[in-house]
C-alpha cells in the first residue's frame, strides 16, 4: 500500500495553525518574565535568607523538579475547576509554567550566585553599599551573565513544554494540531508540519535571546569569550 | 481512603509501573543511540558530526508530545498497528538518545586532551585510545548527568498521555474523570513521580560531589 501524503488542510486551517502558533508565542512571552523574576526571588532566599526560607524554597524546587509539568498542571486546572474557580485554560497553563520555570530558574540563579568571586561581594561592601543594592547592582548582573547559555536553554524548553497544554484544551499550536488531525484525519501530515513549525520558532527564540545577549553584556563580547 | 476506594489505588499504581517500563524503555534505547552520537559528536570525520548534529538539533527543537504524535501516526500509515507502548518507546528512545547523546558528548571533550596525547605517545591504535583510555575517563564524568537525566526520562515518560499510553498521568485522568477529586487523584500521582525521581535526584548530587572531591 502506498500512502498519499495530503497537505490540503493547510488551505482550510492555515489561520488556525497561525493563531496557535502566536498562541504559544504570546503563552511563552508573559509566562518567562514572571518566571524568571520568581526563580531569582527563591535563589536569593535559598542562598541569603533566613533557615526557614531556605527550607521552603528547597521543599519548593525539589517538589516541582521531581514531578511532571503535566501533573501540575491537571492538578491545578483541574483542582480550581473543583472549587469552582473558572479560569481560562491559558491562565492555568501560564500559572503553571510559572511555578514551573521559576523552581528550574532558581536552580540556574543559585549556580550562577555561587559562582561570582567572594573578592566582588568584599569590594561591594568596602565602597559602603547596602545588602540590597549589592545585590541588585553587583552580584544579579554578573550572575545573569554567567549563566545566561542556561537559561536560554530553560526557556527553550519551556517553549517546547507549553506544547502540553493542548491536555487541558488551550488553543496553541499542538492544541489547533490536534483540532486539524480530528476533522481531517490526517494525523501524519498535521504534526510534521507544526513539528517544521516549532524548529523554526525555537531558531527564532534562540536567535532572539543571544542577540539580546550581545547587547545586554557588552563586556564579553569585547573579551571575545563566547557566550 | 482519600475518597477513592482500594480498586482505584490499584489502578493508579498499574500505571505507575507502565510509566516504569517505558523509562526504562527510553533509557536503553537512549543509550543504544545515544552512544554512537556521542562519539559521532566528538569524531574527526565532519560527516559523522554533521549527520548526528542535525539530528541533535531536530529532536531537541520539537517537543516530545509532537514526537510522540508523529511516531504514533507515522507508524500507523505505514501499515503498522502497532500499541502506542511501541510509539511511546520509539520516541522516549528518539528524546533521550539526543540528549545523552549530547550529555556524553560533553564527558568525551572534558577528558583532558593530553590523555589523547599520551595514549599516541603509547602507540595505541585510535580505537584503543578511545576504548582503553578515553571512555573509562569519560564515564566517570558521565554518571552524576546520566542519573540526573533519568529523572527527566521519566518525568517526560508523562508526555505519552497525548497518545493514549497508559502510564502514570493517564491512569490518574481516567480516575479523575471517574471520582472528580483532582486534588487528592494528582497529589497521589505527583507523590509517586517524586517517589521514583527525588532519590534519583539526591543520588545525581552525590556523585557530583564525590567527583569533584576526587
Amino acid at each position: 500500500m502506498i500512502y498519499e501524503f495530503d497537505f490540503s488542510f493547510l488551505d482550510e486551517y492555515g489561520p488556525d495553525l497561525w493563531n496557535g502558533t502566536l498562541l504559544t508565542l504570546w503563552m511563552t512571552a508573559i509566562s518567562i518574565i514572571p518566571g524568571f523574576i520568581l526563580g531569582t526571588a527563591c535563589a536569593v532566599g535559598r542562598l541569603y535568607g533566613p533557615p526557614w526560607l531556605q527550607r521552603a524554597t528547597t521543599v519548593y524546587v525539589e517538589a516541582i523538579r521531581n514531578t511532571p509539568l503535566v501533573i501540575q498542571v491537571f492538578w491545578l486546572f483541574f483542582g480550581l475547576a473543583v472549587l469552582s474557580i473558572r479560569i481560562d485554560a491559558f491562565y492555568a497553563a501560564v500559572i503553571a509554567l510559572v511555578i514551573n520555570v521559576g523552581a528550574y530558574t532558581a536552580e540556574i540563579m543559585r549556580a550562577g550566585f555561587e559562582s561570582i568571586p567572594k573578592g566582588q561581594v568584599e569590594a561591594a561592601s568596602c565602597l559602603a553599599l547596602s545588602r540590597w543594592q549589592m545585590l541588585l547592582y553587583v552580584q544579579l548582573p554578573q550572575a545573569v551573565e554567567r549563566v545566561y547559555p542556561a537559561l536560554v536553554s530553560q526557556f527553550i524548553l519551556m517553549m517546547l513544554a507549553t506544547s502540553i497544554m493542548s491536555q487541558i484544551s488551550a488553543p496553541e499550536l499542538t492544541g489547533v494540531a490536534y483540532q486539524i488531525q480530528s476533522f481531517t484525519f490526517r494525523g501524519f501530515e498535521v504534526y510534521v508540519v507544526i513539528a517544521v513549525v516549532y524548529l523554526a520558532l525555537v531558531t527564532l527564540l534562540r536567535a532572539v535571546l543571544l542577540g539580546l545577549a550581545t547587547v545586554a553584556f557588552p563586556r564579553r563580547r569585547r573579551l571575545g569569550t563566547p557566550l | 481512603m482519600l475518597g477513592l476506594t482500594v480498586d482505584h489505588l490499584l489502578y493508579i499504581v498499574r500505571g505507575a509501573g507502565w510509566t516504569l517500563v517505558l523509562s526504562l524503555m527510553g533509557f536503553v534505547g537512549g543509550t543504544i543511540i545515544g552512544l554512537p552520537i556521542a562519539l559521532a559528536r566528538s569524531s574527526r570525520v565532519w560527516v559523522l558530526r554533521a549527520v548526528s548534529s542535525a539530528f541533535v538539533q531536530l529532536v531537541q527543537g520539537i517537543p516530545l508530545p509532537v514526537i510522540m504524535f508523529v511516531v504514533y501516526f507515522g507508524l500507523s500509515i505505514s501499515g503498522f498497528e502497532l500499541p502506542a507502548l511501541v510509539a511511546a518507546g520509539l520516541a522516549m528512545t528518539a528524546y533521550s538518545g539526543a540528549y545523552l547523546g549530547e550529555i556524553w558528548k560533553g564527558c568525551i571533550e572534558a577528558v583532558p586532551k593530553t590523555q589523547w596525547e599520551a595514549a599516541e605517545c603509547l602507540a595505541l591504535t585510535p580505537m584503543q585510545r578511545l576504548a582503553d583510555v578515553i571512555l573509562p575517563q569519560a564515564m566517570r564524568i558521565a554518571i552524576p548527568p546520566t542519573v540526573g537525566f533519568l529523572v527527566q526520562i521519566v518525568k517526560n515518560t508523562s508526555y505519552s498521555v497525548v497518545i493514549g499510553f497508559f502510564d502514570l498521568t493517564y491512569s490518574a485522568k481516567v480516575i479523575n474523570n471517574s471520582t472528580y477529586k483532582p486534588f487528592t487523584v494528582f497529589t497521589i500521582a505527583a507523590v509517586l513521580y517524586f517517589v521514583i525521581c527525588y532519590p534519583m535526584s539526591v543520588m545525581s548530587r552525590r556523585f557530583e560531589r564525590k567527583l569533584k572531591r576526587a
